[in-house]
């Protein structure tokens, strides 16, 4: 099995042997001897980025689009500094990538050597864990490993720095099979004591809801089935994060749509005044909990999460349940049943008539517009030309467009959905359309954008066209950093400072220079036809949707506020921010 | 809705540790830490503190088991419950980390620093201080005829003390170690690679 060969063979060998396909990368003199045995073979796909930061976001679209680790390929010093945004983006979301970095010679290191930088160092806080790989014959087992870290317990990034002088030294190469297995295997099955207290809990339950969040993507297809099986029969009501869209369909029945601070009025008064919160794979950001001492203040709460550090982080509950979400729902849903599989039919059936009741609010209304394009109803419209396409995949940017899309795009099936969520990283969603687009030669790729965002990592404009990605870039083109306009609107007194987008280029003529085509459209009474043409292309578009500049994203819970003090689309926004609220972002 | 039937602080797990997460008393733990002896992994537990906002009251690293690559990080942290909990459960899921243990819940424990002193005087004063080393059972290391470096050892309560009376008799420089702690009792080898670690480790005991 293992025989002598080279560190830059053993790269490529442990890749093929973790079944990687594909790749995103950026050469440079740190990687040569790697990117040498990549050009003789041709198992592994290698994508060639214009940037190391769309190296990773790619990755991660491909990572998130799959549920496999998505792998990047960066040079030292400048590589590896451009990788950090992308490796804190999958540290926040849990997205499981491994990103190799080429170091100086290991004779060097310490010296300030050309291309130079104390990668480990820089990458330690913003990765699940790293390693500096200075002698080959470990290079094999550390790669493996750091599979394993990145795909075992809470998916994350991980990152092997390899010298020069590694990569051309040889050794034996050591297959998945006979690497030595580190010690770190989280537990995935949770308390029995606490999953039949749960069980208990949700027989009496008056006002359930179920609060579930991307650990149910990233626990798999059956933590999805489990999901909707639980929610099918119990009756229980569904919302979800931003980063769990799709584990339980928007077309279900229990769904109430996404919560949060742009989330419906319907899911946050629902979080507000439920009696019993199962937490699924979620962590109580800030986004989703508004003021922490005012959150759902007359609940049980119960939290399923495979990482002990997110349970008591920020939000006490009663029943926390470490473990893997599909293995937790399973055990779950097998004791609920030997119960009895009972639940308070009648207080669950006044609580969905309370729901309803807020439903009627239609906080998602917006007015409409005839002379310009209402962002919503570009997304709104976007959504009833692609709704029924069999491969729909989605990326966005970060603001505004980001939300617009989570509220009137809706989403089936897990794995359709990728967004930056915990760390907000604007030029996210071009290059996750790469990774997507690779992964999925045949969907039908979408980045719903701001043109501000998108201008942050156009330049992968060179990697579509050269690849014939046909992604979709729909960007919602409002002159103006929305979110930011938005916030100083409600906070600083109307002084728009630096929130707007001077000097645009003329979109269709970007597209052209790059062979793509452009598309632009300013009239509402043109938008179908226009996106239309947009999915009737056979090939990457570029496509400028002029809309409104100053629509503001609602509803919305500001700053410091509770989930049932939200503001709604017609309501006076003038001092919603108290000076409290005001020092949040 | 009864809450869960789980005794307080009897667990190692955190998440089952029911004390008042509003409580907002400061608390002071000994927490000992059995971590991969890799490079960098002091700079991990470090940069948690920091990154996170957690205090560093004391830090004490060594190699304590050369063949199987462990070393132990005794750290005296202070915070509320929750913080307590969550350093706890942050340092739990960190890669390189086997074992965490909160000595200051999981019973009984004894904790000693060494620290050395240098106390530069004349006359009574000179005798004094050597007289109140006696008294704390400190040992004179080094000597000058107008100098002394007393090396003692003790809980951090007991040096602190000392360093305090020796501060009037010329107290010039101190060097101290920081914790280190132990569980009382037989049990527990905790760290050292026996068989009984080994079994633990692949038992994934440690989420």
């Amino acid at each position: 099995m293992s025989r002598q060969m080279t560190g830059a063979q053993m790269v490529v060998k442990a890749l093929k042997d973790q079944g990687v396909d594909t790749i995103f990368g950026y050469p440079g003199g740190a990687v040569l001897p790697i990117y040498d045995e990549i050009f003789q073979q041709n198992d592994i796909r290698h994508v060639l980025v214009r940037h190391e930061q769309a190296a990773v976001h790619a990755a991660e679209g491909y990572a998130r689009s799959t549920g496999k680790p998505g792998v990047a390929l960066v040079t030292s010093g400048p590589g590896a500094t451009n990788a950090v945004t992308g490796l804190t983006d999958a540290l926040m979301d849990s997205i499981p990538i491994v990103v190799l970095t080429g170091q100086v010679p290991t004779f060097m290191i310490g010296n300030d050597a050309f291309q130079e930088a104390d990668t480990v160092g820089i990458t330690r806080p913003c990765t699940k864990h790293n390693w500096l790989v200075k002698e080959t014959e470990k290079l094999p087992g550390v790669i493996h490993q750091a599979f394993h870290v990145a795909t075992k317990g809470r998916p994350g990034p991980v990152l092997v720095d390899i010298p020069k002088d590694v990569q051309f030294a040889s050794a034996r190469y050591t297959s998945p099979e006979k690497a030595p297995v580190g010690h770190y295997q989280p537990r995935t099955k949770g308390d029995a004591t606490a999953i039949a207290e749960l069980a208990r809990m949700m027989e009496t339950a008056e006002r359930p809801i179920l609060y579930t969040g991307g650990g149910v993507i990233n626990s798999g297809d059956e933590a999805t089935r489990l999901l909707r099986e639980l929610a099918g029969a119990t009756n229980f009501p569904v919302t979800s994060t931003l980063m769990g869209l799709g584990a339980y369909p928007a077309s279900g029945d229990n769904w109430l749509g996404m919560l949060g601070m742009h989330g419906l009025y319907e899911a946050n008064m629902a979080m507000h005044g439920c009696d019993l919160m199962i937490c699924v794979g979620a962590r109580f950001d800030d986004r989703i909990t508004g003021r922490v001492d005012a959150f759902s203040p007359n609940s049980k709460k119960a939290h399923i999460d495979i990482d002990p550090s997110s349970i008591n982080k920020v939000i006490h509950v009663d029943v926390p349940i470490i473990g893997d979400v599909a293995s937790v729902l399973g055990d779950l849903l097998e004791v609920w049943k030997e119960r009895g599989a009972k639940t308070n039919e009648e207080g669950i059936a006044r609580w969905w008539s309370q729901i309803s009741e807020w439903k009627k609010t239609r906080c998602l209304d917006y007015a409409p517009s005839k002379e310009t394009i209402k962002p919503q109803h570009a997304v709104e419209r976007l959504e009833a030309l692609t709704r029924d396409h069999p491969k729909r995949y989605i990326t966005t940017e970060v603001g505004q467009h980001q939300m617009w899309a989570a509220q009137y795009l809706h989403f089936n099936e897990p794995n359709r959905w990728m967004t930056s969520g915990g760390l907000g990283t604007m030029g996210y969603g071009f290059p996750a359309s790469v990774g997507v687009q690779m992964a999925h030669p045949d969907a039908l790729v979408i980045n719903v954008a701001g043109e501000a965002s998108w201008l942050m990592n156009m330049q992968e404009m060179g990697t579509v066209a050269q690849y014939r990605l046909p992604v979709k870039q729909f960007i919602l083109n409002n002159e103006r950093l929305g979110m930011v306009r938005q916030w100083q609107e409600l906070l600083h007194g109307e002084r728009y400072s630096h929130s707007w987008s001077e000097s645009l280029p003329d979109f269709v003529k970007l597209a052209e220079s790059f062979g793509i085509k452009g598309l632009t459209v300013s009239d509402p009474a043109d938008l179908d036809d226009a996106i239309r043409e947009m999915l009737d292309h056979d090939g990457p578009v570029i496509f400028d949707c002029l809309v409104e500049k100053h629509e503001n994203c609602f509803p919305m819970i500001p700053s410091g506020a509770p989930h049932n003090e939200m503001l709604l689309g017609n309501a006076s926004t003038k001092d919603a921010i108290g000076s409290k609220g005001a020092v949040l972002v | 809705m009864s809450p869960l039937k789980i005794k307080k602080g009897t667990s190692k797990h955190s998440a089952y540790d029911l004390r008042s997460n509003y409580a907002d008393t400061q608390e002071t733990h000994t927490l000992a830490v059995i971590v991969d002896n890799e490079a960098g992994v002091l700079a991990r537990v470090i940069g948690l503190f920091s990154g996170r906002g957690y205090n560093i009251d004391s830090l004490t690293v060594a190699e304590i088991d050369h063949q199987g690559h462990r070393s132990r990080i005794t750290v005296v942290t202070t915070g509320t419950p929750q913080v307590i909990e969550q350093i706890k459960s942050q340092l739990s899921r960190m890669v390189p980390v086997y074992e965490v243990h909160d000595l200051t819940v999981e019973g009984p424990s004894v904790e000693r620093e060494l620290a050395l002193l240098k106390v530069v005087g004349e006359g009574e004063k000179r005798v004094e201080a050597l007289r109140l080393a006696d008294i704390f059972r400190a040992n004179v290391v080094d000597s000058t005829l107008e100098s002394f470096v007393f090396e003692i050892t003790g809980p951090p309560e007991k040096i602190d003390a000392f360093a305090e009376l020796m501060r009037p008799l010329g107290l010039e420089e101190v060097a101290r170690t920081g914790v280190a702690a132990l569980s009382r009792g037989g049990s527990g080898s905790l760290g050292v690679a026996s068989d009984k670690v080994t079994a633990d480790v692949t038992g994934g005991a440690n989420a």
